[in-house]
């Protein structure tokens, strides 16, 4: 689709005081003929098959895969119901408090050689949209040098970090900012 | 009978247009009081299906240069330069007033023509007549707003420009898209339900680097506008973030993981070569190119906290600039060189500073609280950023100085990580 034919610009008369280059007119106006969508559409709609992303809970898409793992799994009482270890701001190293709760995923991974998970390392909205998918990566990797210390291989673990992009909580204070601040353990079908 | 039809015609194609193109809305938060006072008389048209002078007024409102005229105020609406008479002007306090027409040539063209006049001087200053189809019909205002806003400031007007942003909705779709600079036309470029970031401008305008999650790991891609064709420049392990060309275009700096830290490449664009240029343990992000392709600066948390570092785009010693505050990031040239544009936190607030890079003293020029992506307009006297209230993330615009400041809300759902074209 053409939409723009070149717009010829010419003085008024003889009262033109400023004269308008053809490279001047051509930038100003015959550019921005950037209709087509198409290319991407088709590439992203064939790219992700499945919508784990889009339920941005602790829980996503691939939560409930870890589910259909074993009871212990949904058992509040067993630390492999947690999958969502939480930060402090700017920081990524793992708070005491969710030691065994790395250790009991380290341990099924170690005894199930076969599983592989992904970690997801998010952080809250606040600073540079790019500066936090660095954070989010050092959070993600905090937990899998953990779990790498327990025995897992490299190969059942896979590393992603969100950033800012996936918050789990909207809001523009310090309660929805904790819950953003984390790395979801995702498990991955076989 | 057939005059009425016309009337119809007019009033329902404005309609349409308003509601179909303007995705997002601007207003002016924060003016000058010194703006110049001006008039533009509502041009003469028989049948334009845009009101040509009515863009060209939103457009010099927004730039804050100018204290418009209001259309109930004026004792006239003279579209010959015969018709004015001066003197009524001088006594409403008009520096300066623009009349034209928009007249019928044949079907789907018009003639556009415009006058601006000095009123106290009582004498033209600038005129151009142009033919335009009436799809292009808003690009040609915009362009009467560039040329009347270079002649009265003497700086470039970027309101035929074209700005790159990503929205996303509830429902947490993302998009890529493009629009002129005033939030019409929106052009959606990618659309994925995995997070799409950082859309970069090649230095001709004709192409957008991004990074999209859509693999549901990072990669980068660069997508040609007119085609929609796309290649994919960067998928390592781990991040393949932040894209910025080198002002030649032939390369993009990048940020990547793959040997352990987040450092800074340079990707040769022709061989797909790969140099190294910042070294640290720590978190090095966010490359930005200087303007003379020399340097690149960029975000390193090697200190402790983020700040700004510089190396040579050819690699060797990295400085540290930012040494005020415990947060300094995003950083990107002004067009000439001169000003260095950047985010810096204060415990809960992020605002956007300006550092001039002779003095290396750096002023914060909007008050945050939420405030980030600074990109600079071509002409370097505006700068584009994002902001977030609530769960409403809008653009903004704010002049180099912080005295002028205008907001782009789009309708519905979030938009961020803005882009001026170039």
């Amino acid at each position: 689709m053409k939409l723009n034919k070149t717009l010829l610009a010419f003085a008024i008369g003889a009262v033109l005081l400023t004269a308008c280059t053809d490279d001047e007119k051509d930038a100003s106006l015959t550019d921005g003929s950037q209709n087509a969508t198409s290319g991407i559409n088709d590439a992203s709609t064939n790219g992700i098959g499945n919508s784990t992303g889009i339920n941005g809970l602790g829980l996503s898409g691939n939560g409930d895969y870890a589910s259909s793992l074993g009871p212990e799994f949904n058992d509040p009482n067993s630390p492999l119901s947690k999958r969502t270890i939480y930060f402090m701001l700017d920081s990524s190293e793992v708070m005491p408090d969710f030691i065994p709760v790395i250790n009991a995923h380290a341990q099924y991974l170690v005894a199930n050689p076969s599983q592989k998970i992904t970690l997801e390392g998010n952080t809250d909205e606040r600073g540079a949209p790019e500066y936090n998918i660095a954070l989010g990566e050092q959070r993600a990797k905090s937990v899998a040098g953990m779990m790498k210390i327990q025995g897992v291989s490299e190969s059942q673990v896979n590393i992603v970090s969100y950033g800012e992009e996936k918050p789990a909580a909207f809001g523009n204070d310090e309660s929805a900012w904790e819950k953003n601040r984390r790395t979801e353990i995702v498990y991955l079908p076989k | 009978m057939i005059f009425i039809r016309t009337i119809l015609l007019i009033v329902v194609l404005g309609f349409n247009i308003q509601n179909s193109f303007a995705e997002l809305n601007i207003e002016i938060t924060k003016g000058i009081e010194s703006a110049t006072p001006l008039a533009i008389v509502p041009f003469g048209s028989d049948s334009a299906p845009v009101d040509v002078s009515g863009v060209v007024n939103a457009d010099l409102e927004r730039s804050g240069y100018f204290k418009m005229l209001d259309e109930q105020a004026m004792p006239n609406q003279p579209s010959t330069a015969s018709a004015i008479n001066f003197k009524e002007w001088q006594g409403l306090g008009q520096n300066y007033m623009v009349i034209g027409q928009v007249l019928s040539t044949g079907p789907g063209q018009y003639s556009v023509q415009f006058q601006l006049f000095d009123v106290y001087k009582s004498s033209q200053i600038l005129g151009y007549k142009m033919s335009s189809s009436s799809a292009d019909l808003r690009k040609a205002a915009h362009y009467i707003s560039d040329l009347i806003f270079e002649k009265l400031t003497g700086k470039k007007g970027v309101f035929g420009g074209r700005i790159a942003y990503v929205t996303s909705n509830v429902q947490r779709v993302h998009q890529v898209q493009v629009a002129d600079a005033d939030g019409y036309n929106p052009q959606t470029i990618a659309s994925s339900i995995e997070p799409l970031m950082s859309p970069a401008w090649s230095p001709d305008g004709k192409k957008l680097a991004y990074v999209s999650f859509e693999r549901k790991a990072a990669a980068i891609y660069i997508q040609t506008l007119s085609s929609g064709e796309r290649v994919k420049v960067a998928e390592f392990p781990g991040i393949n973030g932040a894209p910025s060309w080198s002002p030649d275009g032939t390369r993009l700096a990048l940020t990547l993981s793959k040997d352990g830290s987040p450092d800074i490449y340079v990707l040769n664009l022709s061989s797909r070569g790969l140099t190294k240029l910042s070294k640290s343990m720590a978190i090095d992000t966010e490359p930005s190119w200087s303007p003379d392709g020399n340097s690149v600066v960029f975000t390193s948390n090697r200190g402790g906290n983020p700040q700004i570092y510089i190396v040579s785009s050819q690699g060797g010693q990295e400085k540290r600039l930012t040494f005020s505050g415990s947060y300094n990031a995003s950083a990107s040239f002004s067009p000439d060189g001169r000003n260095l544009v950047m985010v810096q936190g204060n415990g809960n607030n992020y605002s956007i500073a300006v550092m001039d890079m002779g003095s290396h003293a750096v002023n914060a020029i909007t008050s945050g609280p939420n405030d980030e992506s600074p990109s600079f307009a071509p002409n370097g006297s505006m700068i584009l950023y994002a902001s977030k209230k609530g769960r409403v993330g809008f653009l903004s615009a704010v002049s180099l100085d912080g005295r002028m400041q205008q907001k782009l809300v789009l309708n519905s759902g979030e938009v961020r990580d803005p882009s001026w074209a170039p």
